[in-house]
């Protein structure tokens, strides 16, 4: 389990560390504290030694044996004193607080004659270290401390009353003091209770701590990826990871949207085209069956029409036979183009032109319908550069789309047509906007005009706050919320990351004022300037490619509408709202022709009110 | 005795052959409609025709397997292929085949139909002329010689490829002569792609009759000769140099030479 979670694997990592850490440091602090108990105790009992000593010292010139075992038994006694005694040179027993083994012979292996004859010669002098053993008589008694103390021969000795020690002696015996170790022991076991207490609680509080962190700062993120990208993965373009973070795992989870996002845009556009495709290669093959039937319409009703001259009225119900067949076969023709990809047959025309010969083909079955047709064409317009067929088919799909929406009632449909300018301005929707750490500052809850707000932070001084731009690109209807002037201390900044949003060494060409600065995924950057009444704009990408004179064609009806959830698919082949009537290829192919031209197909409708169609179509090209 | 007739049209739609035959007859022309290629070769065992009009995808024998039937049994009628399905493979495989002169896509209107048969007919009778004049059967005709260096497709069109990797196109001196002179062009405009195979231009002659001209090569337009537009005998006059139509970028030159010829 633990191979397959990073957190796991990272909270082991680091725990084994504090365990190994704080393993060496309880075992190095037991062992010094183990050290200076027994140092202390050895040094007093050396005190201890040295003080029996010098106490009998005085008893032994004068050879006053009573003396010397009543104060050895005294001191032999006391509790914290396991025995005192006192040994020649030969190993004899002279005094000892245990009565019982004075006159015995101490053997020369025993744990107190061990140091000086460990050697096989009995040594002549011993430092404090030497002289110290700490050994256990038997399994079941406490460790017990002896030191044993040299009694060395000197001239008072010698010359003492006594006169029992001859001067060659160098020792003279012996004095052994034992003491028990139980206190020491005891605390001995105690303080290393409490480090191994000590050391587990910290381990387990640090690993609790640490365990938490990891959890918090990295397992959480990537289990929060992970369920994005199997989302993702599952198809699911529209998930979005919800990390806040501003580490690089934050950027990551925003790189991820951000390719999300990118995805499901592409994914949209590949899906619209796919369709399209697969209607060309339909098309394709229906194209071979249509044609010969529409042969012989189109063979026979021009050489009707050729024929008949003496009828005026026959003629033009032929001249409509043909010129409509000749549109069916332009029709197919583009849609077999369609198939293979090719660009319309473009003539310099007239618009208004084309809306007429339009109308023409549906006037009667829009008179039969009860359906008004009323136009309002601009004579004043440009020509423009568009293929006149498919244009028609445009206005007819529209009309015959626009009487079907009327129905039963009487209704009326409504063309106009004009010239217009069009700016990129108040056109164009910025939809994703990114700072420098790519955070979007696009934010669906505040909205503009029923459009998601670009939201930046400001700061001048110590007053902060928000603003939310409006979208529409080259608009100047901002919720500026009261935001100060702009000069030199003025910040502008992303409110996820406060990234500043102030443009590098670059200042309005207009008012010479800081400019605020965005990137659009894959549009390039945005620039503008918020100064009051300044409003200068930049955004080159679209600046350049925009071309600002267009002819405008609205096709008005007052039918039944079209709800709003149908609107965004109203474009995407077979999505009809006409039910078993339509194909849901008409739009499809109005909206590849109108884009084939560099236009604009646009959709208002409120259901109950009626819709517009508006088309705008380049004139520059 | 074989006996000689305008037109053979063969096509499995009765439908089609049937108006086919109509507005022939009324032009004038001798007419014989056969329903199938086999049904056809047997017609031309008996007969001689002048054209034979025939159409592209058939059931058992195709239009081009149909044609390689003649060839095979040494006819040397010129053939004018039918499509509903005009695709550009189509298009430039019916303008460069041996033994195939030209096509016209369906659906076409009556004077669609006359125009091309009666420009292939002339064009027929005009090989046959530089053919008994001792001149070899193809391509471009005597009285204005076609350069060396230029790429035709069929007798409709030629291009010349510019050493800064632009080509010249325009129309061939045989298509002009076919089609009695030129009295209007109708160009596309600059920017514009062009088709190999597809029409690029209108020509309407002087007795009104409106002939496509087939693109020689892909690409995009990047200049348009204005005196073509605005005087249309000086292409008439000098098809090969000052009555050049188009400047284009070919956009796929390698594939589209291989179908014409020099």
């Amino acid at each position: 389990m633990i191979n397959n979670n990073i957190g796991l694997k990272l909270t082991f990592g680091v725990v084994l560390t504090i365990l190994v850490a704080i393993g060496i440091f309880a075992f190095f602090n037991i062992q010094s504290e183990k050290q200076s108990l027994l140092t202390e105790v050895e040094r007093h009992a050396n005190q201890l030694s040295e003080a029996v000593k010098s106490d009998t010292e005085y008893d032994m010139l004068h050879n006053d044996r009573e003396r010397i075992h009543e104060s050895i038994h005294r001191i032999g006694n006391q509790e914290s004193i396991d025995r005192v005694r006192v040994f020649n040179k030969s190993g004899e027993i002279i005094y000892s607080s245990d009565t019982a083994e004075i006159g015995t012979m101490v053997d020369q292996n025993a744990e107190s004659c061990h140091r000086c004859h460990s050697a096989g010669e009995p040594l002549g002098r011993l430092d404090q270290q030497e002289r110290t053993r700490i050994f256990r008589p038997n399994a079941e008694s406490p460790r017990l401390l002896g030191i044993i103390n040299p009694i060395y021969n000197s001239p008072t000795c010698w010359t003492a009353a006594c006169h029992a020690h001859p001067d060659t002696q160098t020792v003279l015996g012996v004095l052994d003091v034992t003491i028990p170790l139980t206190d020491v022991d005891r605390n001995i076991r105690r303080s290393q209770f409490a480090m191994v207490i000590l050391a587990i609680s910290a381990i387990l509080i640090l690993s609790a701590i640490v365990g938490f962190m990891v959890r918090w700062w990295i397992d959480r993120p990537i289990r929060e990826l992970l369920t994005g990208i199997k989302h993702v993965a599952g198809g699911n373009l529209g998930y979005r990871v919800k990390v806040k973070s501003e580490d690089e795992l934050g950027m990551l989870a925003n790189s991820f949207n951000n390719m999300t996002d990118s995805l499901a845009e592409a994914r949209l556009q590949l899906f619209q085209s796919d369709k399209l495709a697969s209607l060309g290669r339909l098309a394709a093959g229906v194209a071979h069956e249509i044609n010969n039937p529409l042969t012989a319409v189109l063979t026979n009703s021009s050489y009707l029409l050729k024929r008949s001259q003496a009828q005026p009225e026959t003629r033009e119900d032929l001249q409509v036979i043909v010129s409509e067949t000749i549109r069916c076969r332009e029709i197919v023709k583009s849609l077999l183009d369609f198939a293979r990809q090719t660009v319309p047959k473009k003539r310099k025309a007239d618009i208004n032109e084309i809306i007429s010969r339009a109308a023409k083909v549906i006037e009667n079955q829009l008179s039969n319908r009860q359906v008004d047709l009323e136009m309002d064409l601009d004579t004043t317009l440009p020509k423009v550069t568009v293929d006149a067929n498919q244009i028609q088919q445009v206005f007819i799909n529209l009309m015959v789309n626009a009487s079907d929406a009327i129905g039963e009632n009487r209704g009326s449909i409504k063309i106009t047509s004009k010239a217009i300018n069009l700016s990129p301005d108040g056109v164009l929707q910025i939809k994703r906007a990114l700072c420098r750490k790519r955070h979007d500052l696009v934010d669906r809850k505040i909205q503009i005009d029923g459009k998601p707000a670009i939201s930046m932070r400001y700061r001048r001084k110590k007053k902060t706050g928000l603003i939310h731009l409006n979208p529409m690109y080259g608009s100047t209807e901002h919720k500026l919320n009261g935001m100060p002037d702009i000069d030199a201390e003025f910040e502008l900044m992303c409110p996820d990351c406060s990234a500043s949003l102030i443009a590098d060494e670059e200042v309005c060409p207009k008012c010479e004022s800081p400019i605020y600065a965005f990137e659009v995924p894959l549009k390039g950057l945005v620039n503008g300037c918020l100064k009051e009444g300044c409003g200068w704009h930049r955004w080159e990408q679209v600046d350049s490619a925009w071309n600002d004179e267009y002819v405008e064609v609205r096709v008005t009806d007052d039918g039944c509408g079209i709800p709003e959830e149908q609107l965004p698919k109203l474009f995407e082949p077979f999505a009809t709202t006409k039910g078993q009537k339509g194909t849901g290829l008409g739009l499809a192919v109005t909206w590849g022709i109108i884009d084939n031209h560099n236009g604009t197909i646009s959709v208002e409708s409120e259901v109950g009110a009626g819709t517009t169609f508006i088309i705008r179509i380049p004139v520059g090209q | 005795m074989r006996q000689l007739k305008d037109i053979l049209v063969i096509d499995d739609e009765p439908m089609v052959t049937r108006v086919v035959v109509k507005v022939c007859s009324s032009e004038g022309m001798t007419i014989m409609p056969a329903h199938h290629a086999q049904e056809a070769l047997q017609f031309l065992d008996r007969n001689e025709f002048r054209l034979i009009l025939c159409d592209i995808m058939m059931p058992e024998l195709s239009g081009f397997q149909f044609l390689e039937e003649l060839s095979g049994r040494g006819i040397h009628t010129p053939v004018v292929m039918m499509t509903g399905y005009s695709t550009v493979e189509n298009a430039v495989k019916s303008l460069t085949t041996t033994g195939c002169m030209d096509y016209i896509p369906k659906p076409f209107t009556a004077d669609e139909l006359v125009t091309v048969i009666q420009r292939c007919l002339r064009c027929s009778l005009l090989l046959n002329e530089s053919e008994s004049a001792g001149l070899p059967r193809s391509g471009a005709l005597s009285h204005v010689p076609c350069p060396t260096n230029y790429y035709r497709l069929g007798y409709v069109s030629w291009a010349l490829m510019e050493s800064n990797g632009t080509a010249k196109i325009g129309v061939s001196d045989l298509f002009l002569k076919a089609s009695e002179g030129a009295r209007e062009f109708e160009l596309s405009m600059p920017g514009e792609d062009l088709l190999q195979g597809i029409p690029c231009a209108d020509m309407t002659s002087p007795d009104g009759s409106v002939h496509s001209i087939m693109c020689p090569l892909s690409g995009r337009i990047l200049e348009v000769n204005e005196q073509a537009q605005t005087s249309p005998s000086l292409v008439e006059k000098d098809p090969y140099f000052r009555g050049w139509l188009y400047r284009i970028l070919p956009s796929n030159p390698a594939s589209d030479l291989q179908w014409l010829s020099l």
